[in-house]
């Protein structure tokens, strides 16, 4: 159990690096937008097998915390790039 | 302008957001003891008021959700400095924290402190000060 632990850890942490790369190189607005969304579920996992291998359910929150804070940045970026405007004044 | 209206966005806030509310007040509730607390409650409470924000146009919000989040940080301010008062009168310090236990109708016995009432101030406090700052930059004209 441990050693497969460690694999899935290792391919997780080489998943993150890809995605940072992916993140800082990105062409455009939008490969940015979606590597910076892929390596917050990454971490959801990161932590998900951390909790597994330590026996505990201890970062559970953290997992919760981290899924809505992800969701809900990649929301308000896409919405700004899409039209420029991130709350609507609704007055026209 | 047209008017674009994300239905599919629309329907996903209006599930996802109860959900992150219920969060915010189990957040809110597990404090002390557990990771949570008023601060993080009052953030997830913000953020799920973002995505209503996000989701739905600042006027509709503004009728739905009446709050002066200026005022709403004037009186959790002033529930968390009475809270660490009261104390006071009884000859403890400023912000002594006292705790009981008592057997509730639903909750069995449960742990009641006045650390409770000083973190619904520092709730209030959050969620008005987020808020607050996220509307009055978003209504600013670019």
């Amino acid at each position: 159990m441990e050693t497969v632990l460690f694999i899935a850890l290792g391919l997780m942490s080489v998943s993150v690096l890809v995605c940072t790369w992916r993140a800082l190189i990105g062409p455009s607005m939008s490969d940015r937008v979606v590597a910076l969304d892929t390596l917050g579920i990454n971490l959801i996992g990161f932590i998900a097998l951390v909790m597994m291998s330590q026996g505990t359910i201890a970062y559970s929150d953290v997992v919760l915390v981290i899924a809505v804070l992800a969701f809900i940045g990649s929301v308000a970026i896409a919405k700004f790039i899409e039209g420029g405007v991130v709350l609507d004044r609704g007055d026209h | 302008m047209m008017k674009s209206r994300p239905i599919q966005f629309h329907v996903v806030t209006r599930i996802t957001g109860f959900i992150i509310l219920t969060f915010s007040i189990f957040l809110f509730f597990a404090g002390h003891n557990n990771p949570g607390g008023g601060f993080i409650g009052g953030l997830m409470t913000a953020s799920a008021l973002v995505l209503l924000y996000l989701s739905f146009d600042v006027q509709s919000i503004k009728k739905a959700i009446p709050f002066d989040y200026t005022q709403m940080i004037a009186v959790g301010l002033a529930i968390s400095i009475i809270t660490g008062i009261v104390g006071m009168f009884f000859g403890f310090p400023y912000l002594t924290q006292f705790f009981d236990y008592f057997q509730l109708p639903i909750l069995g016995e449960t742990e009641l402190t006045t650390a409770l009432p000083f973190d619904l101030g520092i709730y209030l406090v959050v969620v008005g000060f987020t808020m607050l700052t996220i509307l009055t930059i978003a209504e600013d004209e670019a």
